[in-house]
């Protein structure tokens, strides 16, 4: 059915882009506010100082802009795919981002977080496989469920 | 303990806002084009949702916290304990909407749960 081919097609693309994103831009997040520092104090003056200090970073926009990408990518795919099958690569980017923390920003990781972090990455995707009943109704009239039934 | 503080706002505020989000997001309905026109539309009908104001508030201050998180500790860390929203998600459906949450599903919050604490640890 070339619908449903193109279906998984742009459904694949855009799951790519939301990890790619996303962990890109949650590292680039951390890279630039472990520069900034936590606030001094919680007042309003220091959160605000605190804030302006985030803001004027460019390695901070550039995580912030990455994010937008990935939050567009987010919403396109909701609107036909159900919650559960954006959780796979929602699943990936939990192990994709310590990779990228370790080999760029050259944090450790100890094997007992490694092994966390594997954990982490199997339960959200287990999670993803057994949706709520409750998307049942739904799930029975979207074409992407048809899609993966055809595999 | 001002981490943990964090962590759990950022799991409660985040949860919340993503189940916002999708709501207003399936009032839209599929898109099918993917031109700059059509998906700005599809932007501009998305801010006219009450549900998706309420999903961008919650997800600010689920963005504050973060920053806050970042700030403080390492990425590698921040990011797979926020994994915490799956459970929350879960907790949530099973004990405040009523929903049957299956055996595999548990088994996979199960897992979470151990592996948040073994980051945690390490």
């Amino acid at each position: 059915m070339p619908s449903g081919e193109k279906l998984r097609g742009k459904t694949a693309v855009l799951l790519f882009l939301m990890v790619f994103f996303g962990a890109g831009g949650d590292t680039l997040l951390g890279k630039g506010m472990r520069a900034v520092g936590p606030p001094a104090a919680w007042n309003p003056g220091e959160v605000a100082a605190f804030l302006g200090r985030a803001v004027i970073s460019p390695v901070v926009w550039i995580g912030f802009a990455s994010l937008l990408l990935f939050f567009l990518a987010y919403m396109l795919v909701l609107t036909w795919a159900d919650f559960s099958y954006v959780l796979p690569a929602s699943a990936a980017s939990y192990a994709v981002v310590p990779l990228l923390g370790h080999f760029f920003l050259g944090e450790g990781v100890s094997p007992l977080r490694w092994t966390g972090v594997a954990l982490i990455a199997l339960g959200v995707g287990l999670v993803g496989q057994t949706p709520p009943s409750t998307v049942r109704a739904a799930a029975v009239a979207s074409p992407a469920v048809e899609t993966a039934r055809v595999d | 303990m001002q981490i943990a503080f964090f962590v759990l706002l950022v799991v409660m505020a985040g949860t919340s806002g993503e189940m916002f989000v999708s709501r207003a997001m399936k009032e839209i309905g599929e898109v099918t084009s993917f031109r700059p026109a059509a998906i700005a539309r599809v932007v501009l009908r998305a801010l006219g949702q009450g549900w998706m104001w309420a999903g961008l508030a919650m997800m600010a201050l689920a963005f504050f916290s973060l920053l806050v998180l970042l700030s403080r500790a390492n990425v590698s860390f921040v990011v797979p304990v926020t994994a915490l929203s799956y459970v929350m998600a879960a907790l949530g459906g099973r004990f405040f909407l009523g929903e049957q949450v299956s055996a595999g599903r548990w088994m996979g919050v199960c897992l979470v749960c151990l592996g948040v604490a073994l980051v945690w640890a390490g």
